[in-house]
């Protein structure tokens, strides 16, 4: 059939990079682009870093300027939210009632913040980090001397803990769990960043369990399990996100964690299609399930799925990739963590440039760059290879990666 | 404009790069496919030096972000570079590499 109109539900970085993807690649017909927020489609990793202490612009994260979407001919339709889709008759319905028919569907509807049970969200000073709005909120109030409790472990809780103290806050962070990253690496890999953020005078609050947000006008404490309270100026919820499945579900697709998708991003309802955080997808490489909240898989899992509904198959496999920098330390993972792994070692953990690598079954399934970005490239490659390496050659920074690459390639 | 001496022709091996200062510029050296380049070191994405990244099939890869710019022109090649490195003219002379900047 021709497609005449593809609607893409969604203009967060996903939504915009396939957009871009699908002019670039030379389709003719009608592109819809619907987004929830006011903003064109931009890219997240700065909100929590240059961006929330003013050091770039808001608009450096744009992917593309408004009037780039005119001259594409992209119907960019900002601050309009898609209530439903109409498998059978092939549309969507906005909020406002206007049904639109599509040839393709492409569902980049992303996720929100996970809210922490019981907390009114409304008390000032009680803040979320996922859109530029809350990011330009609590950029105004990060100011120096106060004193900012973040609640969650993860990477947007630690990114904005070191922002805070660059401004000079004094910053808690408290986990429930016994090591902070838990999802993103294994505990042993982790504590390298907590040793990070002790020595830049971060009061670690582990195994700690929040059981309330107190305060009358504003927030002026967070109450633990243990009976002990933290005095906060400012809290900063950073505990994960829920994917936003509910109108792909209501109108019938598979969804577990996210909208089930292929590895070419077919979703389980004819002609529909998603990429980016919303998706629980395939990968060929892991050769299992994931949901992934990346920057790389909104561009990358987006540009797979515009050739998939565009008719020209290409499955989306590539090993996952993310990076956070704290405290002028940039950190780069491969691969996603799982129980079990071994971990090696390699470089100097002192001086601030090393990698751990994570074994299983003496084959590399997991790496962990810190300021070491440019061997990445070769952790990826040893993935992607199953490549299986003594764990002392391996740790040993005299071994180049490239090397004992290639010597695990010829080897396989 | 004018030219400066700014490394040895044999200090740069194939898909090698080098750091190198000219004044207040920051410029980086590499190899590829048997011909010299002399770009902007500094990544335009987020601060990075680009010799620390990696020279492959005509380009540079930055060691930060992997955004990657085209040896030839400086131009971004994707996500989540978007703006181009400036590229320096560069010559050899008698073993030595010579590139033109401001000064």
């Amino acid at each position: 059939m021709d497609l005449e109109r593809v609607v893409i539900v969604g203009a967060g970085q996903a939504g915009g990079r396939a957009a871009e993807a699908l002019r670039a690649n030379g389709f003719k017909g009608e592109i819809v682009l619907f987004g929830e927020e006011r903003a064109e489609p931009y890219e997240r990793p700065a909100l929590s870093k240059s961006v929330l202490l003013g050091e770039e612009p808001a608009s450096t994260t744009s992917i593309h300027p408004r009037d780039w979407y005119a001259a594409q001919k992209i119907d960019l339709r900002a601050h309009t939210r898609v209530e439903a889709i109409a498998p059978v008759s092939r549309s969507i319905i906005t909020a406002e009632g206007e049904r639109l028919e599509y040839s393709r569907l492409l569902l980049c509807t992303g996720s929100r913040v996970r809210p922490l049970p019981g907390t009114p969200d409304s008390l000032p000073g009680v803040h979320y980090l996922r859109t530029l709005e809350d990011s330009e909120r609590l950029a105004a109030e990060l100011r120096p001397g106060r004193r900012l409790v973040v609640i969650g472990g993860g990477f947007i809780g630690l990114e904005v803990a070191s922002s805070a103290v660059k401004r000079g806050l004094a910053v808690t962070v408290v986990e429930r769990q016994g090591a902070l990253l838990e999802r993103a690496m294994p505990a042993a890999m982790a504590s390298h960043i907590e040793a990070l953020h002790h020595a830049n005078g971060v009061t670690l609050r582990l195994n700690s369990e929040v059981t309330r947000i107190q305060g009358a006008r504003s927030v002026e404490s967070v109450a633990l399990a243990d009976g002990s309270a933290v005095p906060a100026d400012i809290v900063v919820i950073g505990i994960g996100i829920i994917p936003n499945t509910e109108i792909a579900e209501a109108a019938g697709a598979a969804s577990s964690d996210g909208i089930v998708v292929d590895e070419f991003c077919r979703t389980s309802l004819e002609d529909v299609y998603a990429a980016g955080d919303v998706t629980n997808h395939y990968n060929p490489i892991l050769q299992r399930k994931v949901r992934l909240e990346s920057w790389q898989n909104a561009q990358n899992q987006a540009i797979a799925a515009v050739h998939n509904l565009a008719g020209t198959p290409r499955p989306y496999a590539e090993v996952p990739w993310f990076w956070s920098d704290q405290f002028g330390v940039n950190i780069q993972l491969v691969g996603v963590t799982e129980p079990g792994l071994d971990i090696v070692w390699r470089g100097e953990r002192h001086t601030g440039r090393c990698m751990a690598f994570g074994l299983l079954e003496g084959r590399v399934r997991f790496a962990a760059a810190f300021n070491a970005g440019g061997e990445i490239r070769f952790a990826r490659r040893l993935i992607e290879a199953r490549a299986q390496l003594a764990p002392e050659r391996l740790a040993d920074p005299a071994l180049k990666l490239k090397d004992l690459l290639t010597e695990a390639s010829c080897s396989a | 404009l004018a030219w400066h001496e700014v490394a040895a022709e044999d200090s740069i091996g194939e898909d090698e790069a080098l750091g190198v200062s000219v004044g207040q510029h920051q410029i980086m050296l590499c190899r590829n496919g048997g011909k010299l380049f002399a770009l902007d070191n500094v990544c335009t994405h987020q601060y990075a030096l680009l010799s620390d990244g990696y020279v492959e099939n005509g380009c540079i890869e930055c060691p930060l972000h992997q955004g990657r710019f085209d040896l030839k022109t400086g131009a971004p090649m994707g996500a989540p570079v978007t703006e181009p490195v400036k590229v320096y003219p560069l010559r050899t002379d008698g073993g030595k590499i010579f590139v033109e900047v401001d000064d």
